[in-house]
């Protein structure tokens, strides 16, 4: 093993300073503006899909008083929602985002250690947002075919964008990976490679430890996904029959045969799963930190935590045919996949006990970002015990399908971690910018999007049990449905109306904090890790002015007995270490604890 | 504080709903209460978590909330703490997944007893197959499949030409039987669900898949379709009727066999010609149709449709609403046809005719029409010119005003609203989407621009 | 078939963890040096081009095992009634010998990297790069061969399999091909042999992974 003390690269390091307007903000390869190059992008197209997705529950709302929202455009929105959000969205912002802002600063390094693949990385995913977008304005518009894009209805007529759209969606979703493989190659060899001196596996704080996670699983993954695009282009333009078999559409017989529809969903699901962890990972880790910090407490139990994220990333390969008990492949498989799902629910409750736990005792302090972050300990509890539905093979089968799967995966994977991203935009905020923005108006955010999106997403079960079915244009004609069914899809949407107004209070803010915010000051939480002790706010390209910092201590020493202060920052040096003088008062003994 | 209030008021709040709200299961018709029990238990063991870890966070909030110069407790980890809540979450996981695998393991095993019957999925319908007096099912292949052989069974096949085939009635189970359904996809993914069963599976084209059941209470349920099929995947609307012995023989009995379509399959344009002469009258001698007179062009329309809806007329599933004026008026012209072959002899004479040419009398928004129609198009054909595969007729050519009507009395519930009517219901889901008025005649002027 | 993506999946965990756990005991919250704080990894001391070029072949480790993974699934009987093999062109045994000279050359290249005198390395880096062209043009005659034969049914998976491996590997080598390019011209521009030494290890391992790669492919492909 070639794992030795660190020896100080910093020599090594080639920063190019950025001179003109061009090279600071765009052609950037400042780790730092990347990030907020990948925010704003995706930022933008989850307001796209936001909208999309007000636009179904108008329709579902109110079946006859849309008159522009026709089955065809209905589908095409649903598609479109699905696949910006938890691609274009999720991924990119947790992993292209935070991941390229937090890796170099709380590992203690100056930049990714491959500064100009990185920005690659993210005009990359810009282009493949500009193609994603393009399939809107082409002849029959974007894919229809729901994001999972089965096939064979995906390249058949009866689907909407069956020929360009699905083209584009796929060939957007190729330039996409290629995006996050140069993204998440930096972010993994930043981490394995360019931490400062001390900065040990496992005194990285969890953020860390969740975005290197996300990102192997990433890497291992996304190739599932590039794998079955790349086969159903060849069906879609060639004419091969990978997933195609022989069928009779429209009336007449394409020249398919043999293809197996089931071989593409265990690709897609291979990726899927693992998508799901990729942007979880990530946001359990931010929300350990945050949690830690404004409960000015260590996060409890760091090394179950660790181990959990680690645990969770492993098995998350190993779930992922419980998306498919229904599908008609081997029901057998359904009694080992419904045990490894049962059992991924052991470590993500030992998490959810640990965020608990990490407030029990500590002294917490109901800062914007605490909020957002007990408000997803909240939402993520329904979510993942709603998962425990889905994830036993029998429960599935009367829910599988309805709108209990749509309830459960927007509070798991939507409104949650969306949470935390906001929690992490409103803690990270005043190092990224140096202001502060204005509280009042985000924590009227808060309180409007936690009421909201949980009154929008609890009700959405109880139709699933109803038998509801998902993606579904109108119900008319249902017996089993009765009409307040439709009243309470009034009431869904109405929810999904505020919660989508709202977040031009969070665009507002942001924008309005930029010019007006106070001065945030270069440490406003207290917290101990690194990014928090530059010496500058914003940090400047490279961070750390002429030394790098050195890591003495975990991420987490908070409230010390016998410390000065309720917090000790990770470069600060244990009572005679180091070369920094420490105050007298902040070494203690903490073998005693 | 107000966190601790909001969150504490949320969790009442989930009780509440769950408790009082109207919204659950639908009564169960079918031998699997073991899933709801399953269900059950999974609610109480969650419930009891949810409202536990819940509590507690408010505790932690309201009790820990930030005290200026006090400390929070510096603990690193509490390994008896984790160690047991370790143990009790997995003894909670065991009580939830094994039953879970117990009922599947039941699921998976279809009883010995079970009658096969075989369920067709296709863009956007349903059709059922009962392997008749010898229970087998004939083979089926894709290549076999015409308009006059939707199943696709192989002629040549002897264990095929029993089969009992039913297109466009619903599908029937009996009561207290265990059956096991051989689920077909013609097409796309589709998916069999009938929520009062509990139990659903997809139909995968290229494969047969199944799923079990016992009936155990009589009546009419819904089946849907619940995987996404494409654009006419919320009409793809099936139902299902549990009987009891001998109304379900009887009917049994009654449907037609492979053998018999094959065997009715012969139509003679001749006797066709001769019996079109009633409605020659009202539709005129070469099928152009008659505006003043309110009957619609039949000259370019397929025999199959026009079979299909002259049994309509017959059977009381068109023309019986009584707002449905000039469909009134063809329910006694349809009964002078006698017999099944009369049906298919007329039919066949009018698909011979040659087509003509009508006048256009709508006009409308054409860029919006061509929007709209891109639904319409799935199952009419990008040109209007009618999919067999999909039930759907030509529109292209058609009298526009006949067209206007029809959609109206679509959305208005006057035509499909049959429960034996299968295709009239799916386009009186789908009418709806013309959601102004203006819609229609934008639509229809649209198709006045096609050409077949 | 599935169990066997899912065997590879496990695997694959079971390695992760094993390397890791040993690391994982440690408790941070100790200073350094306390026997409580076990031997924690700190960064790993090796260039960072080379962290991420061993970080992208388990990326692309993947794909190629799911691409085998969907191969193998394809050719089950359940589905494949329609799976007819096909005679695999002679030419691929000599692609095969070229690719192996090309990588026995950049290996050369590799030794000789660091020594003064560049004639060898050159010598090398030209030889590994013309054989990988050259294993790349008779792969193109394989599909042209094929292209010509009776066999030429693209709704016969193998078939299409057949251009859908063969082109993904080779992709894979041109962009190989590509960095190669970059490093024999600053090898030629007389670059100084340290400055280009770790590109050129760099290069090898990406040729001997490619190498190994298409051995395992070429060796499925005639299996079937």
């Amino acid at each position: 093993m070639a794992f030795v003390a660190l020896a100080d690269r910093d020599n090594d390091a080639h920063l190019h300073d950025p001179e003109t307007f061009i090279t600071k903000y765009v052609w950037s390869q400042d780790h730092k503006v990347i990030a907020i190059q990948y925010g704003v992008v995706s930022i933008f197209v989850g307001l796209i899909a936001l909208a999309l997705s007000v636009m179904m529950r108008l329709q579902l709302a109110f079946p006859e008083s849309f008159s522009f929202i026709t089955p065809n455009d209905y589908y095409q929105f649903v598609t479109m929602h699905g696949m910006i959000m938890v691609v274009y969205l999720l991924t990119a912002l947790f992993l292209g985002g935070f991941g390229n802002y937090l890796i170099p600063l709380m590992c203690g390094a100056r930049d990714m250690v491959f500064p100009y693949l990185n920005m690659l990385s993210f005009w990359t995913y810009f282009l493949s947002v500009i193609i994603l977008l393009a399939s809107f304005f082409v002849p029959g518009g974007p894919t229809g075919a729901g994001w999972t894009l089965y096939p064979p209805q995906t390249i058949l007529p009866g689907t909407p964008g069956n020929e360009l759209g699905i083209l584009l969606m796929l060939l957007s979703l190729a330039v996409f990976i290629v995006a996050f493989t140069m993204g998440g190659l930096n972010y993994v060899t930043t981490i394995l490679q360019a931490r400062c001196r001390g900065m040990t596996l496992m005194r990285m704080p969890l953020s860390i430890w969740g975005i290197f996670t996300a990102t192997v699983l990433g890497l291992l993954a996304f190739p599932a996904l590039l794998v079955s695009a790349i086969m159903m282009l060849f069906d879609l333009l060639l004419g091969t029959s990978f997933f195609m078999p022989a069928i009779l559409s429209m009336g007449e017989m394409p020249d398919y045969q043999g293809g197996t529809p089931i071989l593409f969903q265990h690709l897609f699901w291979f990726f899927g799963h693992p998508e799901v962890y990729i942007v979880a990972l990530p946001a359990f880790g931010i929300v350990s930190d945050i949690l830690s910090v404004h409960a000015r407490k260590n996060i409890f139990g760091y090394r179950m935590m660790v181990w959990a994220i680690v645990g969770i990333g492993a098995l998350s390969f190993v779930v992922w045919a419980h998306h498919m008990y229904v599908s008609g492949m081997n029901p057998y498989f359904g009694f080992f996949f419904a045990t490894t799902t049962l059992i991924i629910a052991i470590p993500t409750a030992i998490k959810v006990y640990n965020w608990v736990l990490t407030l029990w005792k500590g002294n917490i302090r109901l800062k914007v970002p605490m909020l957002f972050s007990i408000g997803f300990i909240f939402t993520f509890t329904h979510g993942g015990l709603t998962g425990l539905f889905l994830g036993n093979v029998t429960v599935d089968l009367p829910l599988s399908d309805t709108y209990f799967v749509i309830g459960h995966f927007h509070m798991v994977m939507g409104v949650s971690p969306v949470l935390v991203l906001f929690a992490a935009i409103y803690h990270w905020y005043p190092k990224m910018t140096g202001k502060m923005y204005n509280v009042p108006m985000a924590k009227a955010h808060f309180w409007l999007t936690f009421v909201s999106a949980y009154s929008l997403y609890l009700p959405m079960h109880y139709l699933g049990i109803l038998g509801v079915p998902r993606r579904y244009f109108a119900y008319g004609g249902a017996e089993f449905i009765p009409a307040s069914a439709q009243s309470l899809n009034v009431g869904i949407t109405m929810a999904s109306i505020v919660l989508a107004t709202v977040q031009l209070l969070f665009i507002i803010n942001l924008i309005w904090a930029l010019k007006n915010g106070k001065p945030s000051g270069d440490n406003p939480w207290e917290a101990t890790t690194l990014e928090w002790q530059t010496p500058e706010t914003p940090p400047k390209h490279g961070n750390w002015g002429p030394e790098l910092p050195e890591v003495y201590r975990w991420a987490y020493d908070y409230s010390v007995p016998g410390a000065k202060l309720d917090y000790i920052p990770q470069n600060e040096p244990h009572h005679g270490q180091g070369s920094v003088e420490s105050d007298s008062d902040d070494a203690v003994d903490e073998t005693k604890v | 504080m107000a966190l601790a209030v909001v969150i504490t008021l949320l969790i009442i709040g989930s009780l509440i709903f769950h408790f009082v709200s109207p919204w659950w299961f639908t009564p169960i018709a079918s031998n699997w209460t073991s899933i709801d029990d399953t269900i059950n238990l999974t609610f109480i063991v969650t419930g009891i978590v949810f409202v536990l870890i819940n509590s507690f966070l408010v505790y932690c909030v309201v009790k820990f909330r930030y005290k200026e110069g006090e400390r929070a407790h510096y603990e690193p980890e509490n390994k008896k703490l984790e160690v047991g809540l370790t143990a009790i979450t997995s003894i909670g996981v065991i009580a939830m997944l094994a039953p879970g695998l117990f009922v599947w393991a039941n699921f998976v095993d279809v009883p010995d007893d079970a009658i096969e019957v075989e369920v067709v999925g296709q863009q956007w319908r349903w059709s059922y197959r009962y392997p008749g007096d010898d229970e087998v099912f004939g083979s089926t292949d894709v290549s076999h499949m015409t308009d006059e052989n939707p199943f696709g069974i192989n002629p040549e096949d002897p264990n095929g030409q029993d089969d009992v085939v039913v297109y466009d009635d619903g599908l029937r189970l009996l009561k207290g039987r265990p059956v096991k359904l051989l689920l077909r996809a013609k097409d796309v993914l589709h998916n069999f669900t009938v929520a009062q069963f509990r139990v659903k599976m997809d139909m995968v084209p290229g494969m047969v898949t199944y799923l079990w059941l016992e009936p155990t209470v009589t009546g009419e349920y819904d089946i849907l379709c619940e995987e996404l099929c494409g654009i006419g995947h919320y009409a793809m609307r099936g139902r299902v009727i549990v009987e009891e012995e001998p109304a379900y023989s009887n009917w049994l009995a009654e449907q037609t066999t492979f053998a018999q379509t094959v065997r009715e399959n012969t139509a003679d344009i001749n006797t066709g010609r001769a019996l079109y002469a009633v409605c020659a009258s009202c539709h005129g001698q070469e099928g152009e149709g008659n505006e003043a007179l309110n009957a619609p062009r039949l000259a370019g329309m397929s025999s199959w449709y026009m079979e299909s809806q002259i049994n309509k007329y017959k059977n009381g599933m068109r023309g019986a609403h009584e707002e449905d004026v000039y469909g009134r008026q063809m329910v006694p012209m349809a009964a002078t046809l006698a017999n099944e072959a009369a049906v298919k002899n007329v039919a066949a004479y009018i698909a011979s005719m040659a087509d003509t040419t009508v006048t256009e009398t709508i006009a409308g928004n054409i860029e919006n029409g061509r929007r709209l129609y891109t639904t319409c198009g799935a199952c009419h054909g990008k040109q209007g010119q009618g999919i067999w595969s999909t039930d759907a007729p030509r529109l292209a050519g058609q009298n526009d005003w006949y067209l206007a009507r029809q959609l109206s009395n679509f959305k208005n519930e006057i035509r499909g609203y049959h429960s034996s009517d299968a295709t009239g219901k799916q386009m009186l889901l789908l009418s709806k989407m013309l959601k102004q008025e203006s819609a229609i005649n934008d639509v229809v002027a649209y198709i006045n621009t096609l050409q077949p | 078939m599935s169990m066997w993506t899912l065997s590879v999946a496990l695997v694959c965990a079971l390695i992760v963890w094993a390397v890791l756990v040993r690391y994982l005991m440690a408790q941070p919250w100790l200073p350094a040096g306390d026997p409580g704080n076990l031997d924690d990894i700190t960064a790993v001391d090796q260039p960072a081009k080379k962290v991420g070029l061993y970080s992208f072949l388990g990326a692309i480790s993947s794909m190629f095992i799911l691409f085998i993974t969907a191969y193998l699934m394809r050719m089950d009987p359940k589905h494949g009634a329609d799976w007819f093999s096909i005679p695999k062109p002679g030419i691929l045994w000599i692609n095969t010998l070229l690719l192996v000279y090309s990588s026995i050359s950049m290996q050369h290249a590799k030794s000789v990297a660091a020594q003064p005198g560049q004639v060898n390395l050159k010598r090398g880096l030209l030889i590994g790069g013309l054989f990988a062209f050259l294993f790349i043009a008779g792969q193109l005659w394989a599909w042209e061969t094929l292209h010509g034969s009776v066999h030429f049914h693209l709704s016969n998976p193998a078939l299409a399999f057949f251009y859908l491996l063969t082109g993904v590997h080779a992709i894979h080598l041109l962009g190989g091909l590509y960095v190669w390019g970059r490093v024999t011209s600053r090898v030629f521009n007389n670059a100084r042999p340290e400055s280009v030494a770790l590109s050129i290890e760099l290069c090898t391992t990406y040729w001997h992974y490619l190498l190994l790669v298409w051995l395992v492919l070429f060796g499925i492909l005639l299996l079937t």
